[in-house]
């Protein structure tokens, strides 16, 4: 009896876990092209549309191309890290989607489905050790590769990422000192709470300094512009993927995409109230259909911060290097720890 | 010292305000920048959809001509290759022979006739120069191809269709030359 109960949870999480990864990467697929299309609007534009009806086939026929294409190992590359590079940049940046609640529970055949791979109570923790894994990505890629060019960009990688972890941890002890977990599904229980139909639980309005910090380091680890100093095409050639070529390129620019809208999906989460659609779990809807709407609804404010990434892309320069170490370290960490011990002392005062 | 211009504008270089300093505002207004561009008109004309209308006087492919009987109008008199100031032109003359009435309108035809596109430069002096209407450019660009030798165009490629036999691809390659007339 227990076998067939682990059978069906077995199951249960398998096809959790094939759908999300699979949607995470046509999103991600889709995003190369709602790039492209944003960039192209912005700059009045067309952008691509030969492919198909609106160009949507684009993403199909650059993922051909980069298939096609030749593979190339550098002969002074060494070849078991050059290959380790990207699959670690794939791997962790597919990782994360693991403990994200997608949505509220759903009955399917009688059995509540939870929309969440994994429910671990140390959700943000292990959202943060797999990012922070990320730059061993592009730092092992950039080494291996055996080009100053790209040794440059993976140290520049390894700097930026490193510095904005510190002020994005701070931020975010903020906001779990105001939610009292670290547990992503209950955060976002925490949120639907609030009054005016759970729209005044949404942590945004409880730390909106901590959220701006946030956006910004969280630019900074997906390497997007005014952070893209890694990839800086006009100093660095191409920067930590200059020698790479075909798929293995083609992994290491969609892993990009993937962790944008991973940390979209984090941001929308924990500030903006994750699945939490307002005015729904009042209107006393059937739960299957609740929990749809909710999952439409982390949709939408996942799209909506991933044309912001694209709309800051396609409006700020990019940061000189000294610029960039400044507000890091000197701007970014004094206010996270300001911000920290502000909530601390509102907290002891009204004693939460 | 004295100005030597009324122009000048004078740079305030005052230490920034902490709101500047904080740059966020600035941002703020770049984005809205770059967002009220979604709603600006386009300029690109989507081309193989919508193609634009030619001028008047555009200089295209030039096309051998043929009268309303779709004889031949050249008579390979070469004046065009002398016009020509790229010496794209090449031709070789030959003589009608009897029964040859309904191909060539006169006693003299071009057996060969050749532009080199490649030299061509769209000047239309042939055109010009032309005393019997035989050539003249048209209202199409040269195709692109793959080897060089495929954009000497020989008279097959140049002559327009036969206006009795082909009514209607005779039309099409006419294009609006009738307007171009009326123009000029």
């Amino acid at each position: 009896m227990m076998l067939a109960i682990d059978l069906a949870m077995v199951i249960e999480k398998l096809v959790l876990i094939v759908v999300v990864v699979s949607a995470s990467l046509v999103i991600a697929m889709y995003t190369t092209f709602a790039e492209r299309k944003v960039a192209a609007i912005l700059q009045d534009r067309r952008g691509p549309n030969r492919a198909g009806p609106f160009g949507l086939l684009q993403p199909l026929a650059d993922g051909l191309k980069l298939f096609f294409k030749e593979e190339i190992i550098p002969n002074f590359s060494s070849k078991f890290l050059f290959i380790l590079g990207p699959a670690l940049a794939m791997l962790t940046a597919v990782m994360t989607s693991a403990v994200i609640p997608w949505g509220d529970k759903i009955s399917f055949f009688g059995r509540d489905v939870s929309l969440q791979i994994a429910d671990i109570n140390i959700g943000v923790l292990y959202v943060f050790g797999v990012v922070s894994l990320g730059v061993y990505g592009i730092m092992i890629g950039s080494w291996a590769s055996n080009n100053k060019f790209s040794l440059m960009g993976g140290l520049r990688a390894a700097s930026q990422i490193i510095s904005y972890e510190l002020a994005m941890g701070i931020s975010l002890i903020a906001l779990l000192m105001v939610t009292g977990t670290l547990s992503l599904k209950e955060m976002v229980v925490q949120q639907q709470q609030g009054g005016w139909g759970g729209f005044l639980g949404w942590n945004i309005l409880k730390q909106p300094l901590g959220f701006l910090i946030f956006l910004i380091c969280a630019f900074a680890e997906c390497n997007r512009t005014p952070f893209d100093l890694p990839e800086a095409e006009n100093e660095l050639i191409g920067g930590y993927h200059t020698e790479y070529s075909s798929m293995k390129l083609g992994f290491y620019l969609f892993a990009e995409y993937i962790n944008m809208f991973i940390s979209s999906v984090i941001m929308a989460t924990l500030f903006f109230g994750g699945y939490d659609m307002p005015f729904v779990d009042e209107a006393g809807l059937s739960p299957n259909i609740a929990a749809l709407i909710g999952v439409a609804a982390l949709m939408g404010k996942v799209i909506f911060f991933i044309f912001l990434f694209m709309w800051v892309r396609w409006t700020i320069p990019r940061f000189r290097y000294d610029q960039l170490m400044h507000l890091g370290w000197r701007i970014l960490i004094p206010l996270a720890l300001f911000n920290m011990l502000v909530t601390g002392a509102v907290i002891l005062y009204f004693n939460k | 010292m004295q100005a030597l211009t009324n122009r000048v504008k004078v740079v305030e270089r005052k230490p920034m305000s902490f709101l500047e300093r904080m740059y966020l505002p600035a941002i703020f207004k770049g984005m809205m920048i770059t967002f009220s561009h979604i709603f600006k008109k386009k300029p690109t004309i989507n081309y193989p959809e919508i193609q634009r209308p030619f001028s008047p006087v555009f200089r295209g492919l030039q096309v051998l001509n043929r009268d309303e009987e779709g004889r031949e109008n050249c008579t390979a008199c070469g004046l065009c290759a002398v016009a020509c100031p790229a010496e794209a032109i090449t031709m070789e003359a030959a003589e009608r022979q009897p029964g040859e009435e309904h191909l060539y309108r006169e006693e003299k035809y071009a057996a060969k006739y050749e532009i080199n596109m490649l030299r061509c430069i769209f000047c239309g002096l042939c055109e010009e120069a032309c005393p019997k209407d035989a050539i003249y450019l048209s209202e199409t660009f040269t195709p692109a191809d793959y080897q060089r030798k495929q954009f000497i165009y020989a008279k097959n490629d140049l002559l327009i269709p036969h206006p009795v036999n082909e009514p209607e691809a005779y039309k099409k390659a006419l294009g609006n030359k009738s307007n171009k007339e009326k123009v000029s």
